[in-house]
């Protein structure tokens, strides 16, 4: 159990983990979006997760060369290639930005997943030290987050759209499809659909998995917290302990395979932008 | 669970993150692997060429040697041409030698033999006179006798 003093219960708990560390007017508030509010948490993790990003890639890029590549090098080199494969499938045209884009949210993606399996109470308790009661690891289990990564790669998509087929072009994506010109009206209202389905499905679907992976981890610590009261602790920690385990290298997968799917849609997104005729 | 103006500051991040990450990582990144594949393909033709090159050279070489092959070949049939014609001039020069040495020869001996035969004779009508004078040391005057004994001593 988290709390040190009073007794809490299991929802208590549960919510307690799932209050982000926020600042502003309208963070009591129960509105959808509200535009005076901070989460401090996702922020600062987010942060500094893309600054270790930058630390290891300056460290990295400083022993760039090309003649013999050595360790993390090695790994540097690989994750481009394979960056670069999942472009070259896609992509009819060069494109300067998606390259490092597509490295940047699947490096980024990566490590915000994986906070998730820092265990649920280690780093809120360590807060709660220094006089911080609220903190949610996970950024990515913020739907801030997501949508931002989300509406930046459709904005992208728009731009590119614009770019390559010329505004009348882009409109004209828009009229036709799916169902011909004797539809237009509804082609409208199918294509704008399907466009905001993009950056929907790209931020919820994380945002659900890495929320719900989180829950699950949350659900399993409570068993230690609630359940292991005297003799039968001897019962449900070990219960504990494995599920935690399972889930764990499950979880693995999930942070993982979330990261390169985000990724991939991403490219494909863009290469779509890029086409000139559907 | 809403939507919160954290939105930006993860906007911000993100496009200051690729920033960062194409300036320190990817840049170099690909420019090295660029780099690497262009001198990679460089060494390869390099490597093609010089084993191009090798060929040549020895076919050259193959070449060359079938020609100073060529050229051993005649100088040793000349050679030995010349060797049997100085053996044969050899041979031919010591016959006219030998030939001219037994000539003198012979000249000799028929020369020495005609002068033996000379004296001989000359001794034997000698003889025959001394022994012609005993037995008609009387009868035969020297003087009146003188020109029969000297045909027979050509005769002789």
């Amino acid at each position: 159990m988290s709390d040190g003093g009073e007794k809490m219960t299991s929802v208590e708990y549960i919510q307690h983990h799932l209050t982000n560390l926020c600042v502003g007017a309208d963070c009591e508030s129960q509105a959808i979006v509200k535009l005076n509010a901070w989460h401090l948490d996702t922020i600062f993790f987010s942060v500094v997760l893309g600054a270790l990003i930058v630390l290891l890639a300056w460290r990295v890029g400083r022993r760039v060369t090309a003649g013999e590549p050595s360790g993390l090098v090695n790994v540097a080199e690989m994750l481009v290639e394979f960056v670069n494969k999942q472009i070259a499938d896609v992509f009819p045209k060069p494109n300067p930005l998606i390259g490092p884009m597509s490295l940047t949210i699947f490096l980024w993606v990566l490590l915000m997943n994986a906070m998730d399996l820092v265990p649920v109470d280690l780093l809120p308790e360590a807060a709660k030290l220094v006089g911080v009661h609220y903190l949610k690891v996970v950024p990515t289990t913020d739907i801030s987050t997501t949508l931002a990564l989300a509406l930046s790669v459709f904005a992208l998509t728009i731009f590119y759209g614009l770019r390559v087929k010329g505004a009348a072009g882009y409109i004209k994506s828009f009229l036709f499809h799916p169902f011909g010109k004797f539809l237009v009206p509804f082609n409208i209202v199918m294509a704008v659909i399907e466009e905001l389905a993009k950056p929907l499905s790209l931020s919820l679907r994380l945002f659900g998995n890495l929320f719900a992976g989180e829950l699950v981890f949350l659900l399993i610590a409570l068993i230690g917290g609630t359940l292991a009261v005297g003799l039968a602790a001897l019962f449900w920690l070990p219960l504990q302990v494995g599920l935690d385990l399972a889930w764990l290298i499950f979880h693995l997968l999930v942070v993982t395979l979330q990261a390169f799917i985000f990724m991939v849609l991403t490219v494909v997104y863009l290469g779509m932008a890029h086409q000139e005729e559907h | 669970m809403s939507i919160t103006a954290t939105l930006f500051a993860q906007v911000a991040a993100f496009v200051i993150l690729i920033w960062l990450v194409n300036r320190f990582l990817w840049g170099p990144l690909t420019k090295a692997m660029d780099e690497r594949r262009r001198t990679v393909a460089e060494g390869l033709a390099a490597g093609e060429q010089g084993r191009k090159d090798l060929e040549e050279s020895q076919a050259r070489i193959r070449l060359m040697e079938e020609e100073a092959r060529n050229q051993a070949a005649n100088v040793i049939v000349q050679a030995e041409k010349r060797a049997t014609g100085i053996v044969e001039e050899a041979k031919a020069a010591a016959r006219e030698e030998a030939g001219r040495i037994k000539h003198a020869a012979q000249s000799e001996i028929e020369q020495q033999v005609l002068q033996a035969r000379e004296s001989l004779r000359r001794e034997v009508g000698g003889i025959v006179i001394a022994g012609s004078e005993r037995i008609l040391r009387k009868e035969v005057d020297a003087a009146a006798h003188a020109a029969a004994l000297r045909e027979l001593e050509s005769r002789l």
